[in-house]
């Protein structure tokens, strides 16, 4: 029997496509001093949008109208109240939700499953959960009165663009900080239509502002002297230029940065579910995920069956028109990601590792990469070390616990990692031992407001979500 | 349990399984053995699953597909000969103005109403199931379930549906439940057997597992949820650990056994969602009448109006349906 499901995508006239984007500044939409850049959709090519830059005058107005907002009304309005606009803005993100979903997956290229179930509505959920501390903050354990720092500059990458924006705004907002955010280069549209709800929520101009562009404006925001505080997600590599270039300013700085995830299978695992968790692990959103679980690593025991399992499952995975509701797998997000994928699997080959790569159809246009895993991967091949940022995993083998911790710290990385037994106590000495910010156990990519998120050495230091995240936008 | 004297190869059994049924203690030590059910994982992934969405042409084809699947089943104190010949003018032409709806795949009664639809079904290809072996309890002597199997059978069951002894399968005795199904679909000969695991009474998933693997063990040539006596009866979960095992038995031996839910499943678009389970958890080939059923009888109605709506372009309401 061979049922084809038929296509059922989404509309794409619900994402309210304008022909062109400008800059949010002061409370105002207005044209950049920069060049404008195009934005595309990866799944087709095609442009979908003109959307204004910034320049560096553009940055400094940005910055000086943040500063006014900050010394005018945000730093002192009461946190009651600035949990009722922070609260509104939740509201509105979840009223727009399918418009935002479409939009996210037009520009991004992830599947609208994704961009449905979760970027959208756990955006909206970060809002929701920081409205309720902005009148708490002096019972979040920073002392009896902890106070804003000034104004933030955030600068955010292409992988969740409104979720990163929701991570960087929210927490920023509830402590009473203004922000100037620049979105990633190649998906500015979703923060975009943010800024027209933060506009539309009343909050006073000079709050946030949204400037988007490439990484010179990232640098002039990031370098502006007018800036208190810099959060950065993105590359391991662009994270160390900020860091050289804040060092000695005694500004405040958390970075989100890189990862080598390590998911590991014991032979007493779940295996169908943990089969389930390194298809979510690395599959997930095309792999475009800093706490991806990029790397596996399976009890030799049991890895024939897993692997085999493995393989049957992804096969499974649907991959194509990111707007189709069954789309499991969408686009990659940029012809330049697309080229540094290939390469670091082409590397994997020469090196020795075994490469499956699914035999779904893939469309002819559009950026697309069919899933992929290696195996008989060693720790000292480049896809075991460097981050791929796509839907290749490469899979390693342990024989002993020891050996899974020592392998699974084994990298300059530390984000996150996964853990699968069914042996509670085990679960609990290897959380213990792993060196990573995020450790999940019998689970794989599950994100929460009320957990804090962030990683170890070159993955970068400083916790958004949860309580801890708070710390990074008071003055402690 | 009864020691096996059967060699490996007479059972077609690879080595590791035939020897999981040699004693009780290696029946116990082979299930036990078995990878753990994630409660929240399997959850996880049948709600994901159940995202897809089928519209057209898909659609409709899924519906004739599950209509195709359908046992239509009546099985109360209540029944009658009318009760059940009416049932059975049903299963042969399930929408009468729609000549080319499927035939269901059997109807399903209680044995002593198995002659009754044997003789309305007579000609027609369609399956008459009956359940057995003391049903819905299972709570009688060994002697007694086989000659309530013997008696279906004689009274021209082509299928039988036993339960399994649950009160023996938690207290651990493996053994016994394995020879029951043994002896059972002994009696039963060529006759299909599916067996009814009562997943809503095994109340885990890794339980849902062992017996899933116990009953493929001792030869069902199904595995079906629940008797539609005890809630819950069939969820999706629960049909995708069952789903699984099939497609590992299959994996492992290259025998293809199948998967019946039975009980709670009323919507089309529900039965779509199991469909679409069989599709992506057990594989294609499972997309058959003769490895895939639903236990259902309010079921087929609703597939009736989706099948006209889908066709019509309009909803027509339950009154050009017929209720039998």
């Amino acid at each position: 029997m061979n049922w084809e499901y038929a296509p059922a995508p989404e509309s794409r006239a619900i994402a309210n496509l304008k022909p062109n984007y400008q800059m949010f500044v002061d409370g105002q939409f207005v044209d950049g001093g920069g060049e404008p850049l195009k934005s595309i959709n990866p799944a087709t090519e095609e442009v979908l949008a003109e959307v204004a830059t910034a320049n560096a005058e553009d940055v400094d107005r940005a910055v000086k109208a943040a500063r006014r907002a900050y010394d005018k009304v945000w730093g002192k309005m009461p946190g009651a109240e600035r949990a009722k606009y922070i609260f509104r803005i939740a509201r509105m993100i979840a009223e727009r939700s399918r418009e935002l979903a479409v939009l996210e997956s037009l520009d991004n290229g992830k599947p609208i499953k994704e961009s449905r179930d979760s970027d959208v509505p756990i955006a909206a959920a970060h809002f929701f959960y920081h409205a309720g501390w902005a009148d708490k903050l002096d019972y979040a354990g920073y002392g009896p009165d902890p106070k804003p720092l000034g104004v933030a500059g955030q600068v955010i990458p292409w992988n969740f663009p409104l979720l990163m924006a929701a991570w960087k705004l929210a927490p920023a907002l509830a402590c009473g900080n203004t922000v100037v955010l620049k979105p990633a280069e190649t998906t500015p549209l979703t923060a975009l239509v943010l800024a027209e709800i933060i506009r539309d929520a009343d909050l006073p101009p000079g709050v946030v502002n949204i400037l988007p562009g490439a990484g010179d404006v990232g640098a002039t925001l990031t370098t502006h002297p007018g800036i208190d505080k810099v959060a950065f997600t993105g590359s391991t590599e662009v994270g160390k230029l900020i860091q050289r270039s804040l060092a000695g300013t005694g500004r405040k700085l958390t970075l989100e940065l890189g990862g080598k995830a390590a998911n590991i299978v014991f032979d007493d695992a779940p295996l169908d579910q943990a089969v389930e968790g390194i298809v979510n692990g690395i599959f997930f959103n095309q792999g475009h995920v800093c706490c991806a679980g990029s790397r596996l690593l399976v009890q030799e025991s049991v890895a024939d069956e897993v692997l085999e399992k493995l393989r049957h499952r992804v096969s499974t995975l649907r991959v194509g028109d990111p707007l189709d509701k069954n789309t499991d797998v969408g686009a990659i997000n940029s012809a330049e990601q697309l080229a540094k994928i290939r390469e670091l699997s082409a590397s994997g080959e020469e090196e020795g590792a075994e490469r499956w790569t699914s035999p779904c159809p893939l469309p002819d246009k559009g950026f697309f990469f069919a899933p992929t895993v290696f195996s008989q991967v060693s720790q000292s091949m480049r896809i075991a070390r460097e981050e791929i940022f796509g839907p290749v995993l490469s899979v390693l083998t342990f024989r002993t616990p020891d050996e899974a911790v020592a392998k699974a710290n084994n990298t300059p990385y530390g984000l996150s990692a996964g853990i699968w037994t069914d042996k509670g106590s085990r679960i609990l000495w290897m959380a213990n031992k792993m060196r990573a910010g995020v450790v999940w156990a019998n689970t794989f990519n599950r994100f929460d407001p009320t957990a804090p998120f962030g990683g170890y050495q070159e993955s970068g230091f400083g916790r958004e979500g949860g309580r801890a995240g708070l710390e990074a936008y008071l003055d402690v | 349990m009864a020691v096996d004297t059967t060699t490996g190869s007479s059972t077609g059994l690879p080595p590791e399984l035939h020897d999981a049924t040699r004693d009780e203690t290696s029946l116990r030590r082979f299930l036990h053995g078995l990878p753990g059910v994630d409660q929240v994982g399997v959850e996880q992934r049948a709600a994901g699953l159940a995202t897809r969405s089928i519209k057209k042409a898909s659609k409709l084809w899924a519906i004739d597909t599950a209509i195709s699947m359908v046992d239509l089943t009546t099985l109360e104190g209540a029944d009658t000969a009318g009760k059940v010949k009416s049932l059975c003018a049903k299963a042969k032409r399930p929408d009468p103005e729609r000549p080319d709806v499927p035939q269901v795949a059997a109807v399903c009664v209680y044995p002593d109403m198995v002659a009754t639809a044997a003789e309305a079904l007579r000609g027609t290809g369609i399956n008459i199931a009956s359940v057995a072996t003391a049903f819905p309890s299972g709570r009688s002597s060994l002697r007694i379930k086989i000659a309530d199997t013997e008696f279906a059978i004689e009274q021209g069951a082509t299928e039988v549906d036993m339960v399994i002894d649950r009160g023996a399968f938690l207290s651990g005795r493996y053994g016994q439940v394995f020879d029951e199904i043994r002896t059972i679909k002994q009696a039963c000969g060529d006759t299909h057997l599916k067996v009814i695991l009562e997943t809503g009474e095994l109340a885990t998933y890794d339980n849902v597992r062992r017996a899933s693997w116990l009953a493929l063990l001792a030869g069902g040539d199904f595995i079906k949820t629940s008797t539609g006596k005890v809630s819950p009866a069939a969820t999706l979960p629960v049909t995708h650990v069952m789903l699984q095992a099939v497609h590992d038995w299959h994996a492992q031996t290259g025998q293809l056994r199948g998967v019946k839910p039975a009980g709670g499943i009323r919507a089309t678009k529900d039965a779509i969602r199991y469909l679409v389970a069989v599709h992506e958890v057990a594989g294609e080939q499972w997309l058959t009448p003769d490895l895939f059923r639903f236990g259902a009888s309010s079921l087929l109605n609703d597939l009736l109006m989706q099948r006209r709506t889908q066709l019509d372009g309009h909803y027509s309401g339950p009154d050009y349906v017929t209720v039998d």
